[in-house]
């Protein structure tokens, strides 16, 4: 069992694909630690010894920043832009796409799932 | 595209002259400019600034977090006031 940065590795899955499941680490990363660690990259996660698992541990705390501390930069990151009152700190804040995509259509990452609003007549009639 | 590191960041000349004089005399006043695309310069922090947003001048103080953004970006060229027809929905 390969527990590293605090997740699970998939026991049949290529050491290269396995690595890919700790957040902030992705396919070309994952290459850049196994060539250091001098492991191939084909080899299953299963497999690795346990000398291989700690070199890997190794490379990943001194070299990379994953998981958690990762996500508080980015969190950092958007706090900063909300707090100096930027731009983009203002759409981050209402939740609408932040680098000056559509927002007439479209953009439901952001925006989440369509929120239907009652329909004009209706409206007039009530008031 | 981002700009080229070759030219360094935009400043407005005018207004970074204007700043200039304002630290050499230290003094603290408004400047009103229309140069939204100014990126601010380190020198500009603690001074206060009329960005206009098209309509009228927002002031803008400049704190040490917002060095290497635009003037413009601290003066919204926009306001919503809420989607038409939605009456129960206060304007805000």
């Amino acid at each position: 069992m390969a527990r590293i940065a605090g997740v699970d590795l998939p026991k049949n899955k290529r050491s290269v694909i396995g690595l890919t499941y700790i957040y902030g680490i992705g396919r070309t990363t994952a290459q850049e630690i196994l060539a250091k660690a001098g492991i191939d990259e084909n080899k299953k996660v299963g497999s690795l010894t346990d000398e291989e698992v700690n070199k890997i541990r190794t490379i990943l705390q001194t070299e990379y920043k994953t998981e958690g501390a990762l996500r508080a930069e980015t969190q950092m990151n958007i706090k900063r832009l909300m707090d100096i009152g930027a731009y983009r700190g203002l759409r981050h804040r209402k939740g609408l796409p932040v680098r000056g995509q559509r927002s007439r259509t479209n953009s439901r990452t952001r925006k989440g799932k369509r929120k239907t609003v009652a329909g004009k007549k209706k409206a007039i009639a009530k008031k | 595209m981002s700009r080229s590191l070759k030219k360094g960041p935009y400043i407005d000349s005018r207004l970074l002259s204007k700043v200039e004089v304002l630290n050499k005399t230290n003094k603290k006043q408004v400047i009103k400019t229309w140069a939204r695309s100014c990126t601010i310069p380190p020198e500009f922090v603690g001074h206060t600034f009329a960005v206009h947003n098209g309509n009228k001048f927002i002031p803008v103080y400049i704190q040490e977090a917002m060095v290497g953004h635009k003037l413009g970006e601290f003066a919204p060229t926009r306001i919503f006031r809420g989607h038409p027809g939605l009456k129960t929905e206060a304007a805000v």
